[in-house]
Formats: C-alpha cells, sequence, structure tokens
C-alpha cells in the first residue's frame, strides 16, 4: 500500500515539476523565475524523501538536507543580485 | 488481503498521498494565479503543508516499519519553515521594486500606497547609519 502511495507522489510530483518548469520559461517577470525555481528545489527535496523511503534507505536524507540548504542560498543570493547589485557588501 | 494492511501502512500512505496533492495544487497555483504577489501564495503553503505531510509520513513509516527514530526530516523541516518566509520576503522586495520601476504586472492587489508619514517604504530607501539618538516624535 506504501507502494501504491509513492507512485501516486511520485507522478503528483512530476505534474507540479512540469508547472514549475513552465513558469520558469514563460516568467514574465525575473520574479516569477526565481520563485519557480525556488519551488522546483522544494518539489525536488520532496521526490529525493520519496525514492528514499521506496529504497527504504536512510542515507537520501544528506541529499535532501544540502538541497534545501543550497536552494535557500541561491534564491537568497539572485534576490539580493537584483536588489543592491552585489551580493557581498 | 485488506485484512493484511495494517493502520501504521494506511496512515502513512495517507501522509505521503496529502503532502504529494498539495504539493501539486502549490504548482498548480504558480501556473494559475495572475501575478507575482498572488503567485507567492501557492509554493510557500506547498512548502508548508506539502512537504510537512512527506516529512511525517517518513519519520513514521522509518519509526513504524523499522523500528529506529531517523532525526533528519525533523532538521530538513525546521530549516524549510525557517527559510521558506525569508525566500518570499526577498522574492516580494524583488517584485516591490520591479512595480516601482513600471516593469511589472501589478495584479488585483494593484500597487502599494505609501505609507502615513513623509518616508517611504523602507526597501526603497538606502540604508541609513546606525545613530544612538533617538528618532524624533511626532506629537510635538
Amino acid at each position: 500500500m506504501i507502494s501504491y502511495a509513492v507512485i501516486y507522489g511520485l507522478v503528483c510530483l512530476a505534474l507540479a515539476l512540469g508547472f514549475n518548469l513552465w513558469r520558469l520559461l514563460k516568467g514574465p517577470s525575473i520574479g516569477d523565475r526565481i520563485l519557480a525555481m525556488d519551488t522546483m528545489v522544494i518539489n525536488t527535496i520532496a521526490i529525493i524523501l520519496l525514492i528514499g523511503i521506496a529504497n527504504e534507505s536512510g542515507s537520501f536524507f544528506e541529499a535532501a538536507l544540502l538541497l534545501a540548504m543550497v536552494g535557500f542560498v541561491g534564491t537568497v543570493a539572485y534576490c539580493k543580485f537584483l536588489l543592491r547589485g552585489d551580493i557581498i557588501e | 488481503m485488506i485484512g493484511s494492511i495494517s493502520i501504521a501502512e494506511i496512515v502513512i500512505s495517507l501522509m505521503i498521498v496529502i503532502g504529494a496533492s498539495f504539493a501539486l495544487i502549490g504548482s498548480w497555483g504558480l501556473v494559475r494565479l495572475p501575478s507575482l504577489m498572488e503567485r507567492l501564495h501557492g509554493p510557500t503553503k506547498a512548502t508548508t503543508l506539502g512537504l510537512g505531510g512527506m516529512l511525517i509520513g517518513s519519520l513514521l513509516f522509518f519509526q513504524l516499519e523499522h523500528g529506529h527514530w531517523t532525526t533528519h526530516e525533523l532538521l530538513i523541516s525546521l530549516f524549510l519553515f525557517i527559510t521558506a518566509p525569508i525566500s518570499a520576503n526577498m522574492i516580494a522586495k524583488v517584485h516591490l521594486h520591479h512595480l516601482r520601476i513600471e516593469q511589472a504586472n501589478a495584479g488585483p492587489a494593484g500597487k502599494p500606497t505609501n505609507p502615513p508619514s513623509d518616508s517611504d517604504w523602507a526597501t526603497y530607501e538606502a540604508p541609513r547609519p546606525i545613530t544612538s539618538e533617538a528618532p524624533p516624535s511626532d506629537d510635538r
């Protein structure tokens, strides 16, 4: 039963990544693209968690944690660059 | 066949299904809503509810099926719940600056009005040096 739930979750997240990719390509403003990229990172973390459940392995969590940190830093750095023209002042 | 399904499996599957559905709805909101200020709503709820549900499902899976606690899910959810409002605030600030230079679609919310005093919103102003003096009060 859990395997069916994991398959359903993977299908949902693949569709969600498709929607995010559409928004990332269409824009129209640069803020939309940053938001789409941030959401893609979050959906990828969810996919990694589901793969960890499907493989019954706890070693996927480090990848999810690292992706959460790197995605946040990337989003904030891009916004900071657009707001201030520089990342570290 | 039905009798072999335990309560734990039902609860774990329910959390995974709820989380994945919320993630899908959040991304659909990112496509569907009219302007960036509205689009910010969808993915932030997808982060909190969708990933929260899936993290609880994963936590229960490793506890109930394998009998050992994993604390990584708690770390991931703590980090995501701290960082999601910060990144949403930064994206909203980028949107406000684009509105100010007339490049973005204002949407149903419209442009923000000016604050009541003669100053401007903090994100538009240049950083001021920190002074030890108290700011002048208006009631004199």
